[in-house]
């Protein structure tokens, strides 16, 4: 199961590499999101740093959407379904491949846009990498459980409302936690409280992933 | 070794095969025609256990459709759709590497095969700026590499020269002597006279005509 989890992250995290998705369409939307939504609030809340956990959260969800996405696209064509198929890849080590490729460009683009929130919003330096894990934990949780609701909402081949649809109810504890704790890692406050939240779902998503992706792959 | 008793494939009430039956040998080429919508490609994902029979029975290697393991199935057949089967934004080698080790065979193994696909010089080409031709050696290759028991070729002559056709016949030719068993759907029975296939005409997902 690790073997082909390493397998399929590699592969996806090259064609990631290769197609500059990321680089060149990610990144600057996931900057010019975070800017965007933080004069909506108006230009004295802008530069409001109170602010800063839940714009974070809120771009992220963006991209989340739109990484989760493009990892089903990858697997998208019938044919390299089907022959895709016929290789027997063991479902748990594919979900836990997708998830953790999916995790890795969300911690690349997260560092990009907690650049951003700490020059564009003023969030303080030391209070950032002190939520720096926490970040870490619900952006992968995020992705597994992103992984999984990709695969339930059609694995790229469904209406593209679908998967918000779906996914966003199962996000919103995640991203309750993870703005807490991030609020809490900048002002002050008990970072574990929260913490434990996000690792309790990553947990919990890994599992029912390791569990159920087959199932939801062969639907 | 396949065999299909009166198989029914029904997508959401919709029937694609209506009452199959089939025997096919190791070391045979079968060539399944039809027009669009036939069932040509149906049949062939039932065979590959990419869909589920609705109703009748049939055993392809060896697993029962029915109430065998389908993921084991898979690893018996190998697939080659017309719109290719890999990865667009990998290369050749790297499209090639992914399959040997999600097998477990040795690396070692693909400048062979990729020479026999005539691949050598694309080695480093991402697949999605290879030719149809190209793509579909590609194709090959993979399938080269896994030597499976049964073969289920999706329309591989569409869009083919003459030299790719001539190739691909050499190729199956070499595939079924190896014992295999080869199924190619194609709009239009063979030109290759050489192959000397068994030719199966599909209509409305149900065999309308075999020639031997």
């Amino acid at each position: 199961m690790i073997r082909i989890a390493l397998l399929v992250a590699g592969k996806d995290l090259r064609i990631e590499r290769r197609s500059r998705v990321l680089l060149w369409q990610v990144l600057p939307f996931g900057v010019t999101a975070l800017v965007l939504c933080g004069l909506a609030l108006g230009p004295l809340h802008a530069g409001n740093s109170s602010a800063a956990p839940g714009l974070f959260y809120l771009v992220m969800l963006l991209v989340a959407l739109l990484m989760i996405n493009r990892a089903q696209v990858i697997e998208g064509s019938p044919g390299t379904r089907a022959s895709v198929a016929t290789l027997g890849l063991d479902p748990a080590g594919v979900f836990l491949g997708k998830a953790l490729a999916l995790a890795v460009e969300l911690w690349l683009t997260g560092v990009v846009v907690l650049a951003g929130s700490v020059l564009f919003l003023h969030t303080a330096l030391s209070g950032t990498l002190s939520a720096l894990p926490s970040v870490v934990v619900t952006l992968a949780a995020l992705a597994a459980a992103g992984t999984l609701y990709g695969a339930l909402s059609g694995g790229g081949q469904g209406p593209a409302t679908l998967l918000p649809m779906l996914s966003l109810p199962a996000f919103a504890p995640l991203l309750i936690a993870g703005e807490r704790s991030f609020s809490d890692a900048l002002h002050g406050g008990s970072l574990w409280r929260w913490w434990v939240i996000s690792l309790v779902a990553l947990a919990a998503y890994l599992a029912i992933g390791i569990l159920l992706y087959g199932v939801l792959e062969e639907s | 070794m396949v065999v299909l008793r009166d198989a029914v494939v029904l997508v959401g009430g919709f029937p694609l095969l209506s009452g199959v039956n089939l025997d096919l040998d190791p070391g045979t080429l079968t060539v399944v025609t039809g027009a669009n919508g036939a069932g040509k490609t149906s049949l062939l994902r039932l065979l590959g256990g990419l869909v589920t029979l609705t109703s009748g029975a049939g055993t392809v290697s060896g697993v029962d459709l029915k109430s065998g393991d389908l993921r084991e199935l898979r690893r018996r057949v190998g697939w080659l759709g017309h719109e290719g089967s890999f990865y667009d934004d990998l290369s050749v080698r790297e499209n090639l590497t992914f399959a040997a080790k999600a097998l477990g065979r040795p690396t070692e193994e693909i400048p062979r095969v990729l020479e026999r696909v005539g691949l050598t010089s694309r080695t480093t080409t991402t697949a999605k700026l290879l030719s149809a031709g190209q793509r579909r050696r590609l194709g090959l290759a993979w399938l080269l590499l896994r030597r499976p028991e049964t073969w289920l070729l999706d329309e591989p002559y569409a869009s083919l020269d003459d030299e790719g056709r001539t190739f691909f016949d050499e190729l199956i030719a070499e595939v079924v002597r190896s014992g295999a068993t080869v199924v190619v759907s194609a709009h239009d029975p063979l030109r290759s006279s050489s192959l000397r296939p068994r030719t199966l005409t599909l209509a409305g997902g149900l065999v309308v005509g075999d020639v031997s």
